[in-house]
């Protein structure tokens, strides 16, 4: 235990890059994917995450330095930004703690066409001006005037145009410009503060997952066309869908660039879900979904950035598409995949992570427990290239349990 | 050799399908007829369904096309049910309070509707007590109950209490489904089964109504 801070971050780190790179670590390396944890940790509803960001991110810091994991998760995943940010806009899109649901209920999406059907042409037309014009009002009520004033791009005229600014005195303009600003205040307060939680986790020795975040394009469009609307275009207007991938392509490629470049951190967080087995056929994986997911993740390795993606729910039929990626260059964080067959798919090419069950960490028994970690590093960990870590967020874990897991991996370490 | 509305919306061909279905009842056909059809093609779906030919898109599809056609004959037909409606047995089903998910649990209805079986959605974010108050009212053979999130486990486990409470529990079968449940949690809830998709909700309760 003589080691100072700054050495246990670079072990830490080293653990994780060595993973990375298919090698050996010293030992197996730990992720702690808490999501919620650290709300069930100090027992504080889920809803005062949302409100109050000292006590979140005082949570998110005793958690991570009690349970002492190799690589932490992003206090930013489960709570996006300050729930104040999304009451003064009217945030629609999804339902917080508290808000739409039980105080103590996670957030969740609300599925719905915020693009509808037909206004595909409008979008792939302009997507900056859909955006501005069509998609906010929808997404924020606050933000619904902005459906009257006239397109931006107009202002290009310059001085002839000049006029035009007279928009902000339409009806209800000015009060949307003000929800922003209050809004923007909000957020830029919680991510400074999430800023420097990271930077003293680091100090304290803790490196933390993600710089950044991005989606496959499919996915993207399923959270604008909403999931029945996505499945409904493979059908009505499969073309137009595919544009539409094409058109999102560079806007998830560009953002994750442009946040990692900001944040030093060249790992990138994936969440991957709507082309997951039993959620469309194969024909359409390789038709709307594989293409697409895979110029992203091969630009981001191609940039020297990780994805680290998140393969939500089960991917068995799919992974023998992804020995298509640079060998040692990716993290796949499992779900319920079956990582035992993607040890023997995947194991040279990507370093893998997860599947440990939350139901355990929930309700298993220690021996279960124990068991299901000893079997994970015994045959996926075998030969390095593995991260141990549970298949999902660990809302509602049991933080008792999942310190018997920690521990457990800890002494049960087939490397030493 | 099947009908030619059969097989456009057994096929997927939208469009196709509604203008069979427009022309047979131009041509005077039986409305009841053209649901019977439709029924017939709802049950090939439900088997390319199981074998994994089909997936989540040609199920919302499918629903798509028979929502449409059962508007356009609506104003013909005698009463809003069919006979064939419910032969098989009842089930009452929702996602538990807190978790607002449904894409999975749509599923499973669509697939014990064209298995004959009769089924109340509660819908999302379905409090106990409506759950309580809809086995008193329908008296189903069978409850589902579906829960995407991790905080459902707590939300199954006070549904399948409450019922308890209310002196209900042995009226009803209780199955879970969704997401991450597994056999911890069904004995984690005391529910009587849990499945892990569509077709494991039909067997469970083809089983406990007796119809396997």
């Amino acid at each position: 235990m003589d080691s100072t801070p700054e050495q246990m971050y670079q072990k830490r780190a080293q653990r994780i890059d060595d993973a990375v790179r298919l090698e050996v670590p010293d030992r197996v390396p730990f992720f702690l994917f808490s999501g919620y944890l650290p709300c069930r940790y100090v027992g504080m509803p889920l809803q005062e995450a949302h409100y109050d960001s000292d006590k979140y991110f005082a949570a998110c810091k005793k958690l991570t330095v009690d349970l002492a994991p190799d690589i932490y998760f992003n206090a930013g995943s489960p709570v996006k930004t300050a729930g104040a940010a999304l009451d003064a806009l009217d945030m629609k899109q999804i339902r917080w703690p508290g808000h739409g649901i039980p105080p103590d209920s996670p957030f969740q999406f609300n599925e719905a066409e915020y693009v509808k059907a037909d206004e595909l042409d409008a979008l792939l037309d302009d997507i900056s001006d859909y955006t501005v014009r069509s998609y906010l009002p929808r997404v924020y009520g606050a933000l619904e005037s902005l459906s009257l004033i006239p397109p931006l791009s107009w202002l290009l005229m310059g001085y002839i145009t000049t006029g035009l600014v007279s928009a902000v005195t339409i009806p209800g303009v000015l009060d949307a410009l003000e929800a922003l600003i209050a809004a923007g205040r909000e957020a830029a307060n919680w991510a400074t503060k999430e800023a420097k939680l990271d930077q003293e986790l680091a100090e304290l020795g803790f490196p933390v997952l993600a710089g950044s975040g991005t989606f496959a394009p499919l996915d993207f469009v399923g959270v604008i066309r909403g999931s029945q609307g996505m499945m409904l275009d493979m059908y009505r207007q499969p073309d137009k869908l595919i544009a539409l991938t094409e058109k999102l392509l560079p806007m998830t490629i560009n953002t994750a660039l442009a946040l990692a470049e900001m944040s030093g951190n060249p790992r990138v967080f994936m969440a991957i879900n709507r082309g997951g087995d039993g959620l469309m056929s194969l024909d359409h994986f390789e038709t709307f979904y594989w293409p697409g997911f895979k110029k992203v993740v091969l630009a981001l390795v191609d940039a020297e950035l990780t994805p680290v993606i998140h393969f939500q729910g089960n991917w068995d039929t799919r992974l023998e598409y992804f020995t298509e990626f640079p060998r040692g260059k990716t993290i796949g964080l499992f779900d319920r995949t079956d990582l035992f067959k993607a040890k023997a798919i995947l194991g040279d090419t990507m370093c893998l992570c997860g599947n440990m069950p939350l139901t355990l960490l929930r309700t298993g028994s220690a021996d279960e427990i124990r068991d299901y970690a000893r079997k994970l590093i015994e045959v996926v960990g075998k030969d390095g290239g593995f991260i141990m870590s549970s298949n999902t967020v660990l809302d509602d874990a049991d933080p008792a349990r999942v310190k018997l897991w920690i521990d457990t991996t800890r002494e049960y370490d087939v490397y030493r | 050799m099947t009908h030619k509305l059969v097989d456009a919306i057994a096929g997927m061909c939208e469009s196709e399908a509604l203008q069979i279905a427009a022309d047979m009842l131009e041509a005077g056909e039986d409305p009841e007829e053209i649901l019977a059809l439709c029924r017939d093609a709802m049950s090939i779906v439900g088997d390319l369904f199981e074998k994994k030919e089909y997936f989540l898109p040609e199920l919302v599809l499918a629903g798509k096309m028979l929502s449409q056609i059962a508007e356009l004959v609506k104003p013909m037909v005698r009463s809003e049910s069919s006979a064939e409606d419910g032969k098989a047995g009842t089930v009452v089903i929702g996602t538990v309070q807190g978790d607002i998910h449904d894409l999975g649990k749509n599923m499973v209805i669509f697939m014990l509707e064209v298995n004959g079986f009769k089924v109340h959605d509660l819908g999302v974010d379905v409090p106990v007590q409506s759950f309580v108050e809809a086995i008193d009212e329908v008296n189903p053979d069978v409850l589902g109950l579906s829960g995407f999130l991790t905080v459902s486990f707590d939300a199954l486990k006070k549904t399948v209490e409450g019922i308890k409470r209310a002196g209900i529990r042995d009226q009803v079968k209780i199955m879970i489904g969704g997401g991450m449940v597994d056999e911890h949690i069904r004995a984690y809830a005391a529910a009587d089964a849990y499945g892990s998709d569509a077709m494991a909700a039909v067997s469970l309760v083809k089983k406990w109504i007796g119809k396997d």
